[in-house]
């Protein structure tokens, strides 16, 4: 695992040309016949960082995360994942579900190890896997519990180790911590952070809050409704070195997350 | 002291005995001639066992009531899983359950007896109509309401339609289809005993008749009383079940 993340970071210091590992090109995606949910998008999402869609609701961002990932078809356009077209989901992404997703029958470690139990890998051997992965997010010892024993914190963490534990190249995230409270959002941002910078994946994280979005992302995607569209794709540079308190006073944290909503407020009005 | 008063079986053996105590004091009002007491109930149930009657008399009822409820099951959670998995299913084979739910069942008697005889094929089918549509709506709606979320996690994690069935849909349905199960089966109750009260005088229903036909109305509500209690009994074994193979998560916690 950790050996293919570092391939992935060679690959990207040796060949220039392949530093994207998803790009969207020219989809559309029509509901019923007359709802525009995507009007020609083009995206590209740099391989080994965390890039945001960030918009107000219905401007499509969960349904573009959604083909991305497979679950959904595009009407027109096609994605691309390290170059390839797919079509379906695919062993090189793992999504992380808004609602987490876990089935509350299996206990910690089976839902943990339940994306390699679908791909046929050996119970010892995913369950080690999986044990691994629940140290990282933090939940040793939790193993045997069922999802309800947990709270909603615990739980988005058993959707990310299950996430992590396929080792696909790239995350994708649906709004994984709008249902979480704050103080474990902002636990979670901090442990994101850590994330990307360990696992070298590609990360693309659905969010609708402009200071999340600023704070964990490399890139951020604004995307705006009706019609549905990228209206601006902004890099905060901001130095990660400092503390995430320090981070969060950072002024260019603060002015990021000022031009954002101007953009958005003349929308929004 | 007070935990146990209001602990889980506490609170049921005190619900039994109120039942029976108001049973008791109706039966000594008298609310009838031809309703006994509990305790006199009790003394036919003694009797009507030690004669023998109630041992010849349960493996006749049980066989249609086994073998109708055990086709209601498979069959009818097969199609209800069928139903709800795919709306051709449904819109094909749907309405025969939703007529036969609300059927009027004694009705239908005098035409399953000349269609069928008076034998087990009848009973059997009486069984069966009690008992299957409720199992084949309550299993359609439990796989159609699984959540959409981990129905996507299963195929963003690539499992096959089959994985997604078995894996996933299944015992996400599971609670809905046994609670389905457990109505189907006392509806299957229902069933066995007016197929031998309504079609020919068998078992247990031979043994209501026979005892009202000659005022021996403790031994009527005896045996009335001893299938009640064979139902409880077994819908208890089904919830067993269920805990034990689909919810070990419920298992734990209570």
């Amino acid at each position: 695992m950790t050996s293919q993340g570092n391939t992935a970071l060679k690959t990207t210091q040796d060949a220039p040309q392949s530093d994207i590992a998803v790009s969207v090109r020219n989809v559309s995606k029509i509901y019923g016949g007359a709802i525009h949910a995507l009007n020609d998008m083009t995206l590209d999402f740099p391989r080994g960082q965390l890039t945001s869609l960030l918009g107000p609701s219905g401007c499509g961002k969960t349904t573009l995360l959604k083909i991305i990932g497979g679950l959904l078809d595009q009407t027109s356009g096609e994605i691309l994942v390290n170059g390839k077209p797919v079509d379906g989901p695919g062993p090189d992404r793992a999504f992380v579900f808004q609602d987490f997703a876990l089935m509350p029958w299996a206990s910690v470690i089976r839902n943990v190890a339940f994306g390699l139990e679908l791909r046929g890998v050996a119970k010892s051997e995913r369950e080690a896997v999986a044990e691994k992965y629940i140290a990282a997010v933090g939940l040793s010892g939790f193993e045997k519990q069922y999802p309800h024993e947990l709270s909603g914190g615990m739980r988005q963490r058993v959707g990310l180790a299950r996430a992590l534990s396929v080792n696909a190249d790239v995350l994708l995230l649906d709004e994984p911590f709008s249902a979480v409270d704050e103080q474990t959002r902002r636990k979670f941002q901090e442990d994101l952070l850590a994330l990307v910078e360990n696992e070298k994946k590609t990360f693309i994280f659905v969010t609708h809050s402009i200071e999340e979005a600023v704070y964990v992302s490399d890139q951020i995607a604004l995307l705006l409704a009706r019609p549905s569209r990228v209206s601006e794709i902004i890099k905060p540079d901001i130095d990660r070195s400092i503390s995430p308190d320090a981070l969060r006073r950072d002024p260019v944290y603060l002015d990021t997350v000022e031009r954002i909503w101007s953009s958005l407020r003349s929308y929004v009005e | 002291m007070d935990k146990h008063l209001t602990s889980a079986p506490a609170l049921k053996v005190l619900s039994i005995i109120i039942v029976f105590c108001a049973w008791e004091y109706a039966g000594r009002i008298p609310v009838s001639p031809a309703f006994p007491t509990f305790l006199e109930t009790m003394q036919g149930l003694w009797e009507i066992t030690i004669d023998g009657s109630l041992l010849r008399a349960y493996p006749e009822t049980l066989k249609p009531l086994i073998l109708g409820v055990a086709i209601s099951a498979v069959l009818g959670i097969t199609i209800g899983v069928a139903i709800g998995l795919s709306f051709k299913v449904e819109w094909f084979a749907s309405p025969i359950f939703v007529v036969m739910q609300s059927a009027p069942l004694a009705a239908l008697i005098p035409l399953l007896v000349l269609a069928y005889g008076i034998g087990l094929t009848s009973k059997v089918m009486v069984v069966c109509i009690m008992a299957m549509p409720v199992i084949v709506l309550n299993s359609a709606n439990a796989v159609r309401h699984t959540p959409t979320s981990i129905k996507e996690m299963g195929r963003s994690f690539l499992g096959s339609p089959m994985e997604i069935i078995f894996k996933i849909i299944l015992p996400s349905a599971a609670p809905v289809i046994f609670a389905g199960l457990r109505l189907g089966v006392s509806a299957g109750f229902i069933g066995a005993i007016l197929s031998e009260l309504l079609i020919t005088p068998t078992g247990i229903g031979d043994v209501i008749t026979y005892n009202q036909a000659i005022a021996e109305y403790a031994k009527m509500y005896a045996a009335i009383f001893s299938i009640i209690v064979l139902a409880v009994v077994f819908l208890d074994v089904i919830e067993k079940i269920e805990l034990t193979l689909f919810r070990p998560d419920k298992r734990v916690s209570a």
